[in-house]
């Protein structure tokens, strides 16, 4: 596995579970990428029906039984999504999507003005309409990973960290061999790519290319407060600019607590590189945005912002699977801002494939070959 | 210059910190911490730490070693995140 | 308008950097948090007598939160509004560096600066009975400045064993006036019948709601306790050192360095200037050396950035000041000794209220490998002082010492708390 974060951490933890021989490595430390600059979702309401929703849906089963088996270690907050819509049209795009949602098995519940009081009292009282989704929740990504992965080592897994990989060993029949790195070569019959968004680095590396991009986002942190978000909150148009393909900036906010009693703000979508420096009008945006959704945050402090680069693909989804090109490679990445609530199913579905077992999913609309197709 | 902690009337001298001021009237703690409501006051008393926090005037999380004492001030001690649930 | 030189920062490196740049003919503004001009250095009350301060545009009471590199300069926000310029001069200073100890969270306990700023800023005595520990030549303007506002001071304990001061000769006798301050220091301490304990530290402070006693314990030379004794107090002034404000270095995206007594500090060539063009370094931020090498640096800075160039004898007093400071640094190191003292249940994050054994448990069961891995598993640096009391101790904790590690924990985009409507009102500002 190249990378620590969620996903390599899920693809170790089910690899190591199926009794397969595991050594994960990553350039960085435990979690230190994108999985560090998230919310910890894990979310079926933003998702269009489709094959991510199929992955998302799998994932949410697969997170209830971890949280059932790793407790409160990881945090995982079976809290709950709501959506508010703030204009009239809005609610109208709401309710065409809660139809479509729940004929793919989505549960979800259309909420008045009254009933958005009543799950958040503090939330401005200027909506349209709304829906809530109790299915969604919220997990604290860093120590999901690191569990999952200390579950690993506890089945036999090896976690190198600090350690960059150089390049992708392969045998003289092109197969992969295993993996050269800084600290001396790792054998190995699979490499799986889980390097996020660093993911079109390491298939440049196999000489099988997969347009990972970065798109930046940053979020808010506010001063500890009591409970008084109890949800994860957002705006309708979120979904709509999850989706987007504009290269500008974008904001939609979503509010929710931390079991610290942090508030997260989120969330802007920006293609602009690896750039890591701090946009003002950004968070400015931000600001304005949960104040507008919350009033009673105007005056709360912003103790910090953190910022972090999603992988996302031009399609908007992940790559998932054996790659045809180089036997042995299997990509596990390009998870956008869902590859928390990804992961599980991801690491499950990879775990399935490297054992033979026929996987749950089709993975045919996340094979990594489909961007050669349109080029 | 005289402001009120916990309703009581404290005196402070012109341009000292609430901080200084609840110190020099032998107060050396004024919240509770979040998890274990343990006591605390000042510990930096340069604006560094935020161990000293208290609400001033309704307002919590304010810094009892930079905020200067103005007169008719309400102070009260801070517990936990400083707001209502 | 918009200023040719912002100097951020109004202690001795800030005002000797102001001082020189407006000589320079720059037009100047100078900012700082605090209502009076001075720093920690010259911290006095109001009223009180103060350091002179330039004829330049001076904001007190100016919070930066923010510096952002812009196309034609610098926009330094603060919670007073904001100062656009076209070089900036960061002489933010350094604050006391601490390591933890069963009971240091109680009420009572004061850093050693926060003690002397009480005093200084406020007139008010931390306590009746006042003990001074920790390492390193700051203790003793403390433990005097105590003893003369009245308080007793039943000992000063300094962990080291600075002796060892006697190998740098070189160092010590280029500036003699080093010397002589510290022997006023000594002077008072003997009058006042105040012992200084080398060799010995506070291990453990006690109490119920508030600070009554100290452990005080003889240490070996790697600190390790040797020997305890209990002394009753009602405060202890405790600090091993000082970690520079490394914000805005850091914002804008400076380089930085490991300096030789373990703090992370600013890069700065041989004109005070940073690895980011148009940014100053000037004092402590650069390398912990005192209000004399901060002003020396100052006065270089500031006459660089007006354009000028400052002359041979002003760069030979730098290099000897630098020269003491190596040699105190090298005198007063802290020792890994000092992780004996914990206990599992030893609070390392004041704000987070994070123990101990969370700290060791994230690095030996959840593999957390660097510092930052550490804060975001377990949360030490996570609270409102975002790692400033607590990021020395954890890195130290995590493993050996880096400039990458501190670093980890160091960066604060955000530096002082903002309301998210003052934030908000940055979308409309922009062009």
């Amino acid at each position: 596995m190249i990378g620590a974060g969620m996903v390599g951490a899920a693809c170790a933890y089910y690899c190591a579970e199926a009794g397969l021989r595991v050594g994960v490595v990553d350039r960085g430390a435990v979690a230190g990428g994108t999985t560090s600059a998230g919310e910890g979702n894990i979310l079926v309401s933003d998702k269009e029906p489709g094959p991510e929703l199929d992955l998302a849906l799998l994932s949410v089963g697969l997170w209830t039984e971890l949280g059932e088996r790793l407790g409160d270690r990881i945090e995982l907050h079976a809290k709950g999504g709501v959506v508010v819509a703030r204009t009239p049209d809005a609610a109208a795009g709401l309710d065409t999507l809660i139809g479509r949602q729940r004929a793919c098995g989505i549960d979800v519940t259309r909420v008045g003005a009254s009933g958005l009081a009543e799950l958040e009292p503090e939330l401005t009282p200027d909506v349209a309409g709304g829906a809530y989704y109790p299915q969604d929740m919220q997990v604290q990504p860093m120590l999901a990973a690191a569990e999952l992965l200390r579950h690993a080592r506890a089945k036999g897994a090896s976690v190198r960290t600090g350690t960059d990989v150089l390049g992708i060993r392969r045998d003289t029949s092109g197969a992969v061999a295993g993996v050269r790195t800084d600290r001396g070569d790792m054998a190995a019959r699979w490499v799986v790519n889980a390097a996020g968004t660093w993911g079109g680095e390491v298939a440049a590396m196999a000489a099988a290319p997969v347009p990972v991009l970065p798109r930046r986002g940053f979020i808010l942190v506010t001063e500890p407060l009591p409970p008084l978000i109890l949800h994860k909150v957002y705006t309708a148009d979120y979904v709509a600019n999850v989706a987007s393909d504009d290269a500008g900036l974008e904001t939609s906010v979503v509010v929710e607590g931390t079991r610290a009693g942090t508030v997260l703000i989120g969330a802007s979508r920006e293609r602009v590189g690896f750039d890591r420096s701090l946009a003002l009008p950004v968070l400015g945006r931000l600001a304005a945005q949960a104040v507008g959704l919350f009033p009673f945050l105007a005056e709360v402090n912003v103790l910090r912002s953190y910022l972090g680069f999603r992988p996302y693909c031009p399609d908007h989804l992940p790559v998932i699977g054996p790659d045809p090109r180089v036997p042995g490679l299997v990509h596990a990445c390009g998870h956008e801002g869902a590859g928390i609530g990804l992961a599980a199913a991801t690491g499950h579905l990879i775990a399935q494939v490297l054992t033979g077992v026929k996987p749950d999913l089709d993975l045919t609309p996340f094979r990594p070959g489909r961007f050669e197709a349109a080029a | 210059m005289r402001f009120s902690f916990a309703g009581k009337e404290i005196s402070a001298e012109a341009g000292q910190s609430v901080g200084a001021a609840l110190i020099a009237a032998g107060y050396p703690a004024w919240r509770t911490t979040r998890h274990a409501g343990a006591p605390r006051g000042v510990f930096c008393g340069i604006g560094v730490c935020f161990d000293c926090l208290v609400v001033v005037n309704g307002r919590p999380n304010q810094r009892a070693c930079l905020t200067e004492v103005r007169g008719g001030d309400e102070v009260e001690p801070q517990e936990g995140t400083g707001r209502a649930r | 308008m918009r200023a040719d030189i912002a100097v951020l920062g109004a202690g001795p490196a800030g005002l000797a950097a102001a001082a020189a740049a407006h000589r320079a003919g720059a037009r100047v503004t100078l900012v700082d948090s605090a209502p009076r001009a001075g720093g920690q250095y010259w911290r006095h009350r109001p009223g009180g007598t103060g350091p002179r301060t330039p004829p330049v545009d001076f904001r007190p009471g100016h919070a930066i939160w923010h510096v952002e590199r812009t196309a034609d300069g610098f926009t330094t926000h603060t919670n007073a509004g904001e100062i656009r310029s076209a070089t900036v001069i960061v002489a933010t200073g350094a604050y006391d560096r601490q390591l933890p100890f069963p009971g240091w969270t109680l009420p009572g306990v004061y850093t050693a600066g926060g003690a002397q700023a009480l005093l200084k800023g406020h007139g008010v005595v931390v306590g009746d009975r006042v003990v001074v520990a920790g390492t390193g030549p700051f203790l003793l303007p403390v433990a005097t400045a105590l003893a003369a506002a009245g308080a007793r001071v039943p000992g000063v304990f300094e962990a080291g064993s600075p002796l060892g001061f006697a190998r740098h000769p070189a160092a010590v006798l280029r500036n003699p006036a080093k010397l002589a301050e510290g022997a006023g220091y000594v002077r008072t301490l003997r009058r006042h019948r105040i012992r200084v304990h080398t060799g010995q530290t506070v291990v453990a402070a006690h109490g119920g709601d508030r600070l009554e006693a100290v452990t005080v314990a003889k240490l070996d030379a790697a600190w390790r306790v040797v020997a305890e004794r209990d002394i009753e107090c009602d405060a202890l002034a405790v600090g091993y050192g000082f970690t520079p404000q490394l914000e805005i270095p850091l914002q804008l995206g400076c380089d930085t360095h490991l300096d030789a007594d373990g703090s992370l500090v600013a890069t700065a060539d041989d004109e005070q200037r940073a690895s980011v063009a148009g940014v100053y370094l000037a004092g402590e931020v650069c390398g912990v050396g005192g209000a004399q090498l901060s002003l020396v640096e100052g006065e270089i800075a500031g006459r660089h950035a007006a354009g000028g160039a400052p002359g041979g004898k002003l760069l030979r007093r730098r290099a000897a000041l630098r020269r003491f400071a190596a040699a105190m640094h090298r005198t007063y190191p802290v020792r890994p000794g000092w992780q004996t003292w914990l206990d599992d249940d030893t609070v390392v994050c004041r704000c987070e209220e994070v123990p101990v054994g969370e700290v060791r448990r994230a690095v030996s069961e959840l593999g957390a490998s660097e510092p930052r891995a550490v804060k975001l598993l377990v949360r030490p640096g996570m609270g409102l002082c975002q790692g400033r009391v607590c990021g020395y101790a954890t890195a130290c904790l995590t493993g050996p010492l880096t400039a990458a590690g501190l670093r980890g924990l160091a960066a604060r985009p955000i530096a002082q708390p903002i309301t998210l409507a003052a934030l908000a009102e940055q979308q409309l500002e922009e062009p």
